[in-house]
């Protein structure tokens, strides 16, 4: 399959990006490592008219400490997160889920930024941003906003990164002491998952189990109340909206969702 | 059209290609290189994997544009001008680490690419790195004692810390 003809802009810096963005901004797509943009385009869900390429703007990329946070910018590659050492130390259970996108090849492409814009409810990185808590910044013509992970996934596969805006870091809590878990249950290596659970010191974020990653509010207000993990990951499932599909029904769905979460919660990885 | 240089198997390349061009098609149509498969075509199966700058990409979801000012290695570019093999090619040859032999040029391209990340993988790392790639044979056992030979080969006899194997394969 071969995508669709569009023109090709390489863009040597953000404000270069967002130049480019001003003037074919709706009929654009920001391509970094493609790995969810191409196979889109391959079968047509995607026919942008114009790529920007933001893969060689070096201040788009790198992971440093800024005060309590971690941040990450936009093109750093999953492959880079897995095996940072900065962020195995201070952020472990990013480091931890983005060795879990698809595969090594997949990992030496794909981009945090690319994987967050694309806003895949099924997905590792966005699922991890929610539970911990972290934010997006977001650059466009008069600067740059701050938008926090529970105000960021407004859909299937749509954030609140308007036409002429890039998603330029990703902002995360320095937390090396902070329990954490990650389940993602898939039937095939580098499947996306059937359901995702992380948790992240009382906050827990789900995949799968909805249009957006979405919050187990119930566990986490049950948690609060001073519930165990076992009673409060009975409730993961509350307020959730999963879809069903050859892999799994709704009721699977939900059971899946109290399981992982369980597990989650208890500091497992798998 | 949009002119690309770039360096393919050590040889330095100038070509004006379709932004839309995927690599694959590149090297295959192009450059005439045919080791590298079209296989699923949706970026799972692995059978196109070649080297990007010295890391396993999957080529069907590279677009050639996007190889512009790098460095691209085929299973071709691992031989020699003497038709030496590289200990990975060797160790598949040895080890019977084919049968049909549709994947493996995917396989050895991935499997340079995790022993140059981590050149003593245990047999679960062997496995799980090559999560990417797919042998529709299933000759998956032969595959992995291949890259644990090739890691003996670059490294040393025992210095693929292939201590697991025995519980692995209880």
């Amino acid at each position: 399959m071969i995508p669709a003809s569009f023109d090709y802009e390489v863009a040597d810096s953000a404000a270069h990006a967002l130049a480019l963005l001003a003037t074919r901004g709706e009929d654009a797509k920001l391509l970094a490592g493609g790995h969810s943009l191409l196979p889109m385009m391959k079968v047509r869900l995607a026919q942008p008219a114009v790529l920007i390429d933001i893969a060689r703007v070096s201040e788009l990329s790198g992971i440093r400490i800024e005060g309590d946070e971690v941040v990450i910018g936009a093109t750093t590659r999953h492959a880079e997160l897995a095996g940072s050492e900065l962020l195995k130390a201070e952020v472990p259970i990013l480091a931890y889920a983005a060795a879990q996108v698809g595969d090594p090849q997949i990992r030496h492409r794909g981009t945090i930024g690319g994987s967050l814009a694309h806003a895949d409810p099924s997905a590792d990185l966005p699922m991890t941003l929610l539970a911990l808590g972290g934010s997006v910044e977001i650059t466009g013509p008069s600067g740059v906003r701050v938008v926090g992970a529970d105000d960021f996934f407004v859909g299937p596969f749509e954030s609140v990164i308007g036409p002429d805006e890039l998603l330029s870091a990703v902002r995360v809590p320095r937390g090396s002491a902070v329990p954490w878990g990650y389940q993602k249950f898939v039937r095939r290596a580098n499947d996306w998952a059937i359901v995702g659970a992380a948790a992240y010191g009382g906050r827990v974020a789900l995949a799968s189990m909805g249009g957006t990653p979405l919050r187990a509010t119930a566990t986490e207000e049950a948690l609060k109340s001073g519930a165990s993990i076992g009673e409060a990951a009975q409730l993961a499932a509350e307020g959730t909206s999963p879809g069903y599909d050859f892999h799994a029904n709704v009721d699977y769905r939900e059971h899946l969702a109290r399981v992982l979460t369980k597990r989650a919660l208890e500091g497992k990885t798998g | 059209m949009t002119e690309i240089k770039l360096t393919v198997n050590g040889v330095a390349r100038s070509d004006e290609v379709e932004p839309r061009l995927l690599l694959i098609h590149y090297l295959r149509e192009t450059l005439g290189l045919r080791a590298a498969n079209v296989g699923c075509d949706t970026t799972s199966c692995g059978a196109c994997t070649v080297l990007l700058d010295g890391e396993s990409v999957k080529s069907c979801t590279v677009l050639a544009v996007q190889a512009n000012d790098r460095s691209v290695t085929t299973t071709e570019g691992l031989v020699t001008a003497d038709g030496t093999m590289s200990a990975v090619q060797e160790a598949f040859r040895e080890n019977h680490g084919l049968q049909c032999g549709f994947c493996t040029p995917g396989m050895v391209m991935a499997a340079t690419s995790m022993l140059a990340e981590n050149p003593h993988p245990t047999e679960q790392e062997v496995r799980e790195g090559l999560e990417g790639n797919f042998c529709r044979c299933t000759g998956y056992h032969n595959i992995v004692q291949s890259v644990l030979a090739a890691a003996d080969k670059l490294s040393g006899p025992g210095s693929s810390a292939n201590t697991d194997s025995a519980e692995v394969n209880a």
